[in-house]
């Protein structure tokens, strides 16, 4: 495929994540690869992939082998996305996804929600998608504003959600919404799982993108939606805590997106800075030229390994998970950004046309800086587990 | 119905990395193997059978001890289980020794069908199914495109392909059947097959085991043997036509027509 990253990664991986990585790698470079370019050009949600990704069983890979999944760890997870991110960004969110919205489920579901659901997500017959951001609460998650009031046995849902990731296309849907508006800032929300379509759901919208353009971004609507009290993922007022603990461990999802992405555009820049030649010799032998490759290889291996590490770190447990987790984001996502925007460089004009995959993979590559909290968000987090919450 | 599939490791052409050692024969440490991608069509039809019909898979390879680790790409894939005939009196075979090997491991199971790919990406002889059925006097069936077996009459049906459209040959079983590309492509292995192969046995067998005396097979009593290799000649500079398809024909034909080729 071109690489250039290290040729014998077992040493830091086990035999059995060299193995599904390497199956995800062909399957990618196969299949998704080519679909790549027209599922941006046409916006249009690849349900071949998912259908793909459903069939080999990576979209089972985050969940317990006892419920019908593959019972991979966080790394191995993440080791998926960046391969499917190295063919197709797009695609990636597929499963990038179906974990986000899961992980309330397997972070704080019982043992009776986790039977109920996982089996068809784990099979990839229902998407997941993940409702926590609002017209007005975007990095301010604590400002949600639907409601949610009991009634009996159910609850009634009431409010907008905006910016959700296949929000038009799947099945169950994981809403953060207020049970006590009276109740501190962090006990305000409870997390619900909706089942759709429902009366009173409705998607409003697909937003119109500058990148990851075949994945729908809704705008949903709930209006008097009822959801039984079963369907609850932990207590009241547990909301704020499990959304936070579900980005603590989807964050480097995206980074494991952004590492694709920019590997995708070294692999390209490569290729390119070696058949490409201009006065009479190939531009990778222009020193200019070669610096930048050189340059985005060690930028991609460092956020790389600094991923590889936040995953083994959260997965262990410890009282520094936020900022792993935040640190592998903010370093993968500036570095997809700047490798993918160098890549373009490197083609020149060719970079800037769709004839090759860099101009997609550089607007693909702008989402890792903002979306699971901004670059800005990432480095409040990394802050306040240096200093502690500011004073006062 | 129990399958046993013919597969080969052959270097990996889109690797295209083999090495030749002074012995000229295959570098096998330095060539990174794949499973012969006819061989993968063969299972891929075998899979489609025994989903069918229900029953087991084996894969039978002839090859060094590394063998294995092809065999569990095709174990991925669905097949039961795998036997590996190792042996290092078998360094330098010819295709006469690797029938004999297989055709006396084969003596040794029971299957309703062996099925085998036509041929094979680094010999290239494609001689070793029919030189099977022959040792063993099965039913060879060749170029199947459509493989329609009756467990309960025990007989088996094949589309065989000729230069102008196709037989249909009919045979007792057990049979050996040849099969090409028409029968489907093969599947890409699950991650959960990934994993389950890691368990599945895949059984070595010597010389010995299989009853073959070392001294009739080998390199030393090969009835052929490479006495020189050459690289290919390096290709010419190349043109490339670009627009639509009828600019292109145009192009090619006048590119053509200018050398009197046409």
């Amino acid at each position: 495929m071109g690489s250039v990253t290290t040729r014998n990664p077992a040493e830091r991986l086990t035999e059995e994540q060299v193995l599904l990585r390497d199956a995800v790698r062909e399957l990618a470079r196969d299949r998704i690869a080519p679909r790549a370019a027209e599922i941006d050009r046409t916006s249009t949600f690849p349900e071949d992939i998912r259908q793909l990704l459903a069939s080999q069983d990576v979209l089972g890979l985050p969940f317990p082998v006892e419920h019908g999944g593959v019972g991979g760890d966080l790394l191995t997870v993440c080791i998926a996305i960046e391969e499917i991110a190295r063919a197709c960004a797009t695609s990636s969110l597929i499963l990038i996804v179906q974990e986000l919205g899961s992980l309330p489920l397997l972070i704080a579901g019982s043992a009776e929600q986790q039977a109920r659901f996982f089996p068809d997500l784990a099979s990839g017959r229902i998407l997941a998608a993940f409702g926590l951001t609002e017209p007005e609460a975007g990095s301010d998650a604590a400002s949600v504003r639907t409601r949610a009031v009991r009634d009996g046995d159910d609850y009634v849902l009431d409010g907008t959600k905006r910016f959700i990731t296949n929000g038009s296309v799947a099945g169950i849907i994981t809403v953060f919404a207020v049970t006590d508006p009276d109740a501190p800032r962090h006990r305000r929300l409870s997390c619900f799982v909706v089942e759709v379509p429902t009366e009173g759901f409705r998607v409003e919208r697909l937003e119109h993108k500058l990148g990851i353009r075949g994945s729908p971004t809704a705008e949903l609507s709930f209006a008097g939606v009822r959801v039984p009290v079963a369907n609850r993922i932990g207590a009241e007022g547990d909301g704020f805590s499990i959304a936070m603990a579900t980005l603590d461990r989807s964050r480097p999802g995206v980074a494991a997106q952004a590492i694709g992405i920019a590997q995708g555009a070294l692999d390209t820049a490569v290729a390119y800075a070696r058949d490409r030649r201009q006065f009479g010799q190939r531009i990778g032998d222009f020193q200019m030229v070669a610096s930048m490759l050189a340059d985005m290889d060690a930028g991609i291996e460092a956020a790389r390994q600094l991923l590889y590490t936040a995953c083994v770190e959260i997965e262990s447990g410890g009282p520094d998970v936020a900022r792993w987790s935040a640190m592998c984001k903010l370093i993968a996502g500036d570095t997809a950004m700047r490798v993918t925007t160098d890549a373009v460089q490197v083609l020149g004009g060719y970079g800037y046309i769709d004839e090759f995959p860099v101009e997609r993979m550089m607007r693909d590559a702008k989402i890792t800086q903002i979306y699971e909290g901004t670059q800005q968000v990432q480095r409040l987090v990394i802050a306040r587990a240096l200093l502690g919450r500011p004073e006062a | 119905m129990h399958i046993v599939v013919l597969t080969k490791p052959v270097p990996d052409p889109a690797a295209a990395a083999e090495r030749l050692g002074p012995d000229l024969r295959l570098d096998r440490a330095a060539s990174p193997a794949v499973v012969n991608a006819n061989d993968e069509y063969a299972l891929e039809a075998a899979l489609k059978l025994t989903e069918a019909f229900g029953g087991e898979i084996t894969l039978l390879t002839m090859a060094p001890a590394g063998g294995s680790d092809t065999m569990r790409k095709a174990l991925a894939m669905g097949a039961t289980r795998g036997i590996l005939v190792a042996d290092p009196a078998l360094a330098g075979s010819d295709t006469r020794s690797t029938s004999v090997v297989l055709a006396a491991t084969l003596g040794d199971l029971a299957y309703d069908l062996v099925l085998a790919g036509a041929d094979t990406s680094d010999g290239g002889g494609g001689v070793v199914p029919a030189a099977v059925a022959t040792l063993l006097r099965l039913p060879y069936l060749g170029n199947a495109a459509k493989i329609e077996p009756d467990p309960a009459a025990g007989r088996v049906r094949v589309r065989s392909f000729t230069p102008i459209g196709f037989d249909l040959l009919e045979a007792p079983m057990p049979a050996l059947i040849v099969c090409t590309q028409a029968l489907g492509e093969p599947r890409y292995p699950s991650l959960k097959g990934i994993m389950a192969a890691r368990s599945k046995e895949i059984a070595t067998r010597t010389l010995g085991d299989i009853g073959v005396d070392a001294a009739a097979v080998g390199g030393a009593v090969a009835s052929t043997r490479v006495v020189e290799t050459r690289k290919p000649p390096a290709r010419g500079a190349t043109t490339m036509v670009r627009g639509t398809a009828a600019e292109g024909a145009d192009a090619i034909v006048a590119f053509l027509a200018e050398r009197r080729i046409i």
